[in-house]
């Protein structure tokens, strides 16, 4: 039996229908909401290709049912900033290139993006633990150290 | 559709005369000579506004080759980069270039392109000059235009106005002088990561085709299995469920929208023969010993190391096994196909969408006009993971609901079902005369047989009984040859009849893990010998651009020279420092790394702390692009030396998730310091794989530098540390 949910995400409300209110998140973000900021992985809460925020918290939407998230202030890779007016942290990878296939690039952004909120200047240790979630398998890991750190200073 | 068609669409047209007068339009063109590599027009269209496109048959996988194409052909136009843009990897518009594999995509790919620019320059320089009546020689481009010393100017847009050049390229066509370079050599940055960092990039994942349905397969649980009775009773009230599949042994669901053929999927029940044709994991290197041979393959042989080995005064014997790994892509392969009036449409993430459409060809009995393959960028894939299967499960899927379908695969899919790096036997014994020299090398490996033309068999067309080729992971005997000057050398491939699972290539097949022997086996000479591990490898090299590397990668991380020592095992952690060197496929790039590693003799936990690369690959086109991909080799490979083993049962793959295949995580990837020698005067060789090769081998040996024992069995699992130095202790003896 379809339901309505509504949804905030990026600071407007959607109000989509779906069948299964179990459905995780990540499947409406994409596909009722056509977000492209956030990737499917793996769907098990593996590998971080999937986060979001919601609230300040980083969070795998594949593991979050659509319906526990309807009332919650979600937040995609779209919704922290746009060309002409980036976030320091999606600046901070253009500018030390931290990426090679791009695909978990939307959730190593947001995972320390959640870092950064709570942790203004993490050692590359804390940073290194934060992203321990966040799989890259092009080997871009180094690039993106060097991003979160220059944007931890751009924000300070 | 034929160009003609996509271009009217896209808003540049391509009618009326040819720059070299004949009547031809683009369609014409593309009908009556197709994409010849000869000629200018199939890489390059010039629009009435100046903008070119450049159509390239290589592809970007992420590895900034887009851009680096961009590079080269805004560097012989003199353009700026913005009013270049790429097509890449549709067959009906951009040509054959071959795979995009191998790490030729600027060595091969990026010189066709190179060759096509300068010979349009020269064409648009001499039409500038007929245009003015002057002579040619005075005239210059800069900007899109070409330029006369009184100051008139023609932009490209006007002298080309949208037409074909009608032109071959000419091999021989004078190219831009390196000292005059503005772009090539230069770190410009990629042009995909504004949209990247946004959520605006458009991975195969992304796209969405009108009308299209959303898919799911269900494979047999075993890796082979016949497919008996479906019961879909319960997928059928998944609400958006449209239709089962099945074709043979081919069986999926389809749905209204994705989650609901998720659903579907895991509601079908499906009965499916056992099978349990795999080995037993626990006695694999003995099974791949026993194999049954096709044939030997003698990949070097010099002198007469046989015999030399039977008068040798002493014999060093090594053997070197490398387990089966999986590609591990973040992404799980997606793909969509759509079939119109008998014609096929697919869009995946093939590196190789010429051969795909031979394939999808073949699968359905259709001429290769009759199928389109495009692509779109998945996730990073390292060579033939599960694309082209997605791809034609699509097709297949397709073909029988008479529906657009996309197909995604499950991590689970994905890391069962992508073909596999096999895995890798290698005997090594030395001969050394009463000083320590070596007199004799051999080696001897276990491998599958391979062809010139990598492809893989397509799950969908085995499962479904419909034509396929045999799988064939390439060249995997590469580097059995060595090109130490040894004074006696034999190698023998054994190509393998069965290998356990279908064999692809992964990156830096076959040449990662027979570097990983020969190298880690020149270590253990090199200690025979007394002589330290560098000085070793120099002495038997002859080959200056080898030596300025070695001699680069020692500065670099300010090597000490020493002969291989014997260390004391005590309890606690010891540092080591290990080389490697290749000079890839011994015809192109240079590489040589040392790396640094942190062992636990307790918990025989190995922390590979830092790696020094001195790469050589000739001309940089874009040097941040280089270290991105020097970076992607060192940690990708780190990951696969220390942690990576596929699993697997009688029946099928237990390695099912990240859970149960591990890969690196950020705590653990060391840290990369870079020399890069470029050499703009040289041609452009390759960077996607020559680092690859030698990480393994830098780790061993920087085990061995540590702790004093060889570790000769990837992945360096604590466990098989702690066996070796257990092994050590008891024999008395080090290494």
């Amino acid at each position: 039996m379809a339901r309505r949910i509504a949804l905030t995400v990026n600071g407007r409300v959607s109000r989509i229908e779906v069948d299964d209110p179990s459905m995780p998140l990540l499947y409406a973000l994409r596909n009722e909401l056509n977000l492209k900021g956030l990737h499917f992985g793996c769907g098990l809460a593996q590998c971080g290709a999937c986060t979001v925020q919601v609230g300040a918290a980083a969070v795998r939407s594949c593991a979050l049912p659509v319906s526990q998230a309807e009332g919650k202030p979600i937040t995609t890779l779209e919704g922290i900033g746009e060309t002409g007016r980036l976030h320091p942290l999606q600046q901070a990878f253009i500018d030390e290139q931290a990426a090679q296939c791009g695909y978990c690039t939307g959730g190593m952004i947001m995972q320390a993006k959640a870092l950064l909120e709570s942790n203004r200047s993490p050692s590359d240790e804390e940073i290194r633990r934060a992203l321990a979630g966040n799989l890259c398998r092009c080997g871009s890991q180094l690039r993106v150290l060097r991003a979160v750190r220059r944007a931890a200073r751009a924000m300070a | 559709m034929d160009r003609r068609g996509f271009l009217a669409a896209g808003g540049g047209l391509c009618v009326g005369l040819s720059l070299g007068g004949g009547r031809a339009s683009a369609q014409g063109f593309r009908a009556a000579r197709g994409l010849s590599l000869g000629e200018v027009d199939t890489f390059l269209a010039v629009a009435a506004d100046g903008r070119v496109t450049l159509y390239s048959g290589k592809v970007d996988l992420g590895t900034g080759v887009r851009t680096a194409l961009m590079q080269i052909a805004a560097e012989e136009l003199d353009l700026p980069m913005s009013r270049v843009s790429v097509v890449q990897g549709d067959t009906l518009l951009t040509p054959d270039q071959g795979a995009t594999i191998s790490s030729v995509s600027i060595s091969r790919g990026g010189v066709e392109v190179r060759r096509a620019a300068a010979t349009a320059r020269a064409a648009l320089l001499a039409a500038a000059a007929r245009e003015w009546s002057v002579p040619v020689e005075g005239l210059a481009t800069l900007d899109g235009e070409v330029r006369a010393p009184d100051g008139r100017a023609l932009d490209y847009g006007k002298l080309v106005g949208g037409r074909t050049f009608m032109l071959k390229v000419d091999p021989k066509v004078k190219v831009k002088d390196p000292a005059s370079y503005r772009l090539v050599g230069r770190s410009v940055p990629r042009v995909e990561l504004p949209a990247m960092v946004t959520g605006q990039f458009e991975f195969m994942h992304d796209v969405r085709v009108p009308g299209m349905l959303h898919a799911r397969v269900v494979r047999p649980p075993a890796m082979r299995g016949r497919l008996g009775e479906v019961d879909d009773s319960a997928a059928r009230r998944i609400p958006g469920f449209v239709a089962t599949v099945r074709v043979r042994d081919f069986l999926a669901v389809v749905a209204r929208d994705e989650w609901a053929a998720i659903r579907a999927a895991r509601a079908l029940r499906a009965q499916w023969a056992r099978w349990e044709g795999l080995p037993d994991q626990s006695q694999l290197w003995a099974s791949v010993r026993a194999s049954p041979i096709l044939r030997d393959d003698v990949t070097q042989n010099v002198g007469n190391a046989p015999l030399m080995l039977q008068k040798a005064a002493r014999v060093l014997r090594s053997t070197f096994d490398f387990a089966i790994h999986t590609h591990g892509s973040i992404g799980p392969s997606c793909a969509i196909a759509q079939w119109e009036d008998g014609r096929l449409t697919c869009w995946s993430a093939s590196q190789q969408t010429h051969e795909l459409r031979r394939q999808l060809a073949d699968m359905f009995a259709l001429g290769a006009d009759q199928v389109r393959c495009l692509y779109v960028e998945g996730s990073g894939c390292y060579g033939r993971n599960g694309h082209e299967d997605a791809a034609a499960d699509a097709a297949l899927i397709a073909r029988e609901i008479g529906r657009p379908v996309r197909v995604q695969w499950s991590r689970e899919d994905e890391h069962v079902w992508d073909p596999k790096g096999p895995p890798t036997l290698i005997d090594y014994v030395a001969g050394l005369d009463e000083r320590g020299q070596v007199t004799a090398w051999t080696a001897e490996a276990w491998i599958p047989q391979g062809q010139s033309v990598s492809r893989a068999t397509l799950v969908a067309a085995e499962l479904g009984g419909l034509p396929t080729d045999a799988s064939h992971p390439g060249s995997v005997q590469q580097h059995l040859a060595i090109q130490y000057g040894f004074p006696n050398i034999r190698s023998v491939a054994h190509r393998l009849a069965h290998t356990p699972f279908r064999p692809s290539w992964i990156r830096t097949p076959g040449r990662m893990q027979n570097t990983f022997g020969n190298e880690v086996f020149v270590d253990e000479l090199a200690q025979a010998a007394g002589v330290d591990p560098i000085a070793f490898r120099l002495r038997h090299l002859s080959d200056a651009r080898a030596a300025e590397v070695l001699g680069r990668v020692a500065k670099l991380a300010q090597w000490v020279p020493h002969e291989a020592t014997r260390p004391v095992l005590q309890a606690g952690r010891r540092t080591g420092r290990g080389v490697s060197y290749v000079k890839y496929e011994l015809v192109r790039t240079y590489v040589a790394v040392v790396a640094e590693v942190e062992v636990d003799v307790d918990s025989g936990a190995v922390r590979v702390t830092r790696v020094h690369v001195a790469h050589d690959c000739g001309q940089v086109i874009n040097p941040d692009g280089l270290r991105n991909q020097i970076e992607g080799c060192v940690i990708q490979t780190a990951s696969r030396t220390m942690v990576e083993e596929l699993r697997f049962d009688r029946s099928t793959v237990t390695s099912r998730d990240w859970a149960s295949y591990p890969i690196m995580r950020f705590p653990d990837v060391p840290d990369v310091t870079i020399d890069i020698i470029d050499r703009p005067g040289e041609p452009p060789w390759g960077a996607g794989e020559p680092t690859a090769a030698v990480i393994p081998s830098a780790i061993s040996n920087a085990i061995h530098d540590a702790i004093g024992v060889r570790m000769r069995s990837v992945p360096f699992t604590p466990s098989k540390v702690k066996a070796a130095l257990r092994a050590a202790r008891e024999a008395g003896t080090r290494g």
